[in-house]
């Protein structure tokens, strides 16, 4: 086998191979080859790093050097200079902002040195198609462990020391769930994976799945040893097809390895896994719509109890855990429940992974230790807001979820910290907003998403969220009323307290909170008829100063709506009932002579 | 692939798979090889492939190989550098192909500095 010098990581998540690394790869290969390097230099297709923005990601080993937004035509200059040569391509190496000094390694970004990395350990470091690469990283030496030197009882109490909780949102007790389903007496039982990410921008699972799916495997075959279960599913959305490729392949690596299937690693264990792929509805992230769909039945949550540890797939006892909690087993039984409980607050325990989106100058996964406060994510791993504009708000949960102000940002992220700020864990999304965005707007963009989303099954969901988002919309073109306040937090707490599941229940949550903490920005919307975002298109005007004015016509020549008049004489004026306020003219004026208000 | 049947056979697919990701692994010793115009005029890229075969001949899979760029002492080129962890930055100048079995001998194997072919040192 040969000993390769250097290896050539070149990120293949989704994200990289949108942005073209598949050709990078192609092009690296074949220009290796025409130096005659390609015995000394190995070209590695790895998983997510978290950093998809910035994409595609080529990290150079052994010296780390971290490049990124490579081109596929850079692949000559790569091998040329770096690879032949010993030259660094500086101008491929990252840089926080054009200004900004460029970092040559991967380990001296504080995007990755401030993290904590559990469950995207292998994530960009590992070839997610080859098992041996996993193994080599500890893989299955958990499930080794567990299976020849622990009971079921050994598992389940490790998980419990640990204190990991579901890490889709719930935060439930996840020893303690696994005990309530070992505990029920059944000739057949399921474990099953929800792989179901449903909230706009949050993307973990996906990139645990493409980048480590033996780590959810193996975190499912130890569940499933531990609860009793022989058969499990993972439910995906048919939305992420990379994930789901390289799932099937990770199966069929693992069961001719023995490592999934009858008589695991010669023990009379055995486990089956299937892949099941959801037509992608927000509500089937909900355990028991999820389990009707694995049953072919419509998506529809029922109500509990009966809990799934009694009755759930087929009526037989099930566990449900999402990706990322999977994702956390094989450390915790290797390492121990104490080491993982280490890590955290008192009753957070672990890291979690978050999807950082917004106005931060670095987007991406990153997983930190629990208890991190907001001002360290946004300041210290996303390098701050873009152009250095004021912090305003972080949605964090997703649509389900709440958003946190500044009197926040020093607040120690936990279940319960974060549940009493009005706003849940959710999955981890987190979307950073600036000075210039509207919370009226935001509220009512998370509640078209739940709206649309809603299975329709009990009334509070279905008419509530209706109902409150007309009132959105009203308030949002100047046409609401002060009662409408009312009304909308009426309607709320009602949607939140009597819908049927977790979706009903929690949509309400970015109304609640914005209205608790951005009253003003309402009552501005409705007694002003102003935005004070200066984002709601209804309530903005764009004036022409004619004063600044130099009477060029560029503003004229580009407006998609010929509303805009003038000549070299007299300066321009827009049109205020044609103009559809898309703000070109604002944008292609170069005397800054054109101003919303 | 062969079942695996005991935790032996997960630690011998294990030892394999961590030799062969070995190039991505830090913190070991580093062989840095002067690959600028003057060091493969002067012959670097031989001392490279001589370099790897001879590591690859003594199974040493803990050491990363590292291409660098030009530092000026032309002259003395193909230059080659050896950091153990915790040592100074040990130079050697002028080296060919029949003076890598000794340096992977002597000074990584036994620790011991190949006197004759030293230039310099650095912390």
């Amino acid at each position: 086998m040969p000993t390769y010098r250097s290896h050539v990581l070149v990120c293949g998540g989704t994200g990289c191979v949108s942005s073209g690394s598949l050709k990078l790869q192609e092009n690296l290969k074949s220009e290796l080859a025409k130096k005659n390097l390609d015995k000394e230099i190995l070209v590695v297709q790895t998983g997510c790093h978290g950093m998809c923005e910035a994409g595609p990601i080529v990290v150079v080993y052994p010296e780390g050097t971290f490049y990124t937004r490579v081109q596929p035509e850079d692949a000559a200059e790569i091998v040329e200079e770096h690879l032949y040569k010993g030259r660094v391509v500086k101008r491929l190496l990252h840089r926080e902002e054009v200004t900004a000094e460029a970092v040559a390694h991967y380990n001296e970004l504080p995007f990755y040195s401030k993290q904590h990395r559990i469950t995207l350990k292998n994530c960009g470091y590992i070839n997610p198609d080859n098992i041996d690469e996993y193994i080599g990283r500890d893989g299955y030496q958990g499930l080794a462990k567990a299976l020849l030197e622990m009971t079921p009882d050994d598992v389940i109490n490790e998980m419990k020391i640990s204190g990991l909780r579901g890490r889709g949102g719930g935060g439930f007790p996840t020893g303690m769930k696994w005990e309530f389903c070992k505990k029920s007496v059944s000739d057949k039982k399921y474990t099953i994976c929800n792989a179901d990410e449903g909230d706009p921008g949050a993307f973990m699972d996906r990139s645990i799945l493409e980048g480590d799916p033996h780590s959810v495997l193996e975190g499912m075959a130890i569940g499933a040893y531990a609860m009793g279960a022989d058969e499990g599913y993972i439910y995906c959305r048919a939305e992420y097809p990379l994930a789901i490729k390289r799932l099937k392949a990770a199966i069929a690596q693992a069961e001719s390895y023995g490592l999934l299937g009858k008589n695991i690693m010669g023990t009379n264990f055995s486990f089956e896994l299937h892949i099941k792929e959801g037509a992608g509805a927000f509500v089937c992230g909900e355990e028991t719509a999820l389990m009707a769909s694995i049953e072919g039945e419509r998506g529809m949550p029922r109500p509990r109890p009966p809990f799934p540890a009694n009755k759930g797939l087929w009526g037989k006892p099930s566990n449900i855990n999402n990706v990322e909690t999977w994702a956390n087993v094989n450390p915790i039984i290797i390492k121990g429940g104490e080491w993982y409980a280490s890590m955290g607050t008192e009753k957070s325990k672990g890291t979690k992974v978050f999807a950082l989106t917004g106005k931060v100058k670095n987007t991406g996964l990153v997983e930190v230790p629990m208890g991190i406060t907001i001002r360290e994510i946004i300041y210290d791993l996303a390098g701050g807001i873009i152009n250095d504009k004021k912090f305003k708000a972080a949605q964090i949960g997703g649509p389900s979820g709440g958003c946190l102000t500044e009197e926040h940002l020093d607040l120690p992220v936990s279940y319960e910290s974060l549940t009493g700020a009005g706003a849940i864990m959710g999955s981890g999304g987190l979307v950073i907003m600036d000075e210039e965005t509207c919370m009226v707007d935001v509220a009512k963009f998370f509640l078209e998403f739940t709206q649309a989303e809603s299975c329709g099954k009990c009334v509070p969901c279905r008419e509530g969220t209706k109902q409150m988002l007309l009132t959105l919309q009203r308030i949002t073109s100047g046409k609401g009323t002060m009662e409408d306040l009312d009304t909308l937090e009426e309607l709320a707490v009602m949607v939140k307290e009597s819908s049927l599941c977790g979706l009903g229940q929690t949509a309400p949550n970015p109304v609640l909170t914005t209205l608790r903490y951005f009253r003003d920005e309402y009552e501005a919307h409705i007694r002003d008829k102003k935005c004070p975002a200066k984002a709601c298109s209804a309530l903005i005007q764009y004036l022409v100063s004619p004063d600044l004015c130099r009477k060029c016509g560029l503003c004229a020549k580009n407006c998609p709506v010929n509303c805009i008049s003038g000549d070299r004489q007299t300066p321009y004026v827009i049109d205020q009932s044609k103009c559809i306020k898309c703000g070109t003219c604002l944008e292609v004026c170069p005397f800054k002579a054109i101003r919303k208000e | 692939m062969a079942k695996i049947t005991s935790l032996e056979d997960l630690r011998k697919i294990k030892a394999s798979a961590t030799d062969q990701t070995s190039a991505r692994s830090e913190g070991k010793t580093r062989i840095i090889i002067g690959l600028g115009t003057c060091g493969i005029a002067a012959g670097a890229r031989a001392v490279m492939e001589a370099v790897l075969e001879e590591l690859g001949k003594r199974g040493l899979k803990d050491v990363s190989v590292e291409g660098t760029g030009c530092i000026g002492m032309c002259q003395q080129e193909p230059l080659l550098d050896v950091i153990r962890p915790g040592e100074p930055r040990i130079t050697y100048g002028r080296v060919t192909v029949q003076d890598v079995p000794r340096i992977v001998t002597e000074h990584l194997v036994n620790g011991r500095i190949v006197e004759d072919r030293l230039i310099g040192r650095a912390d």
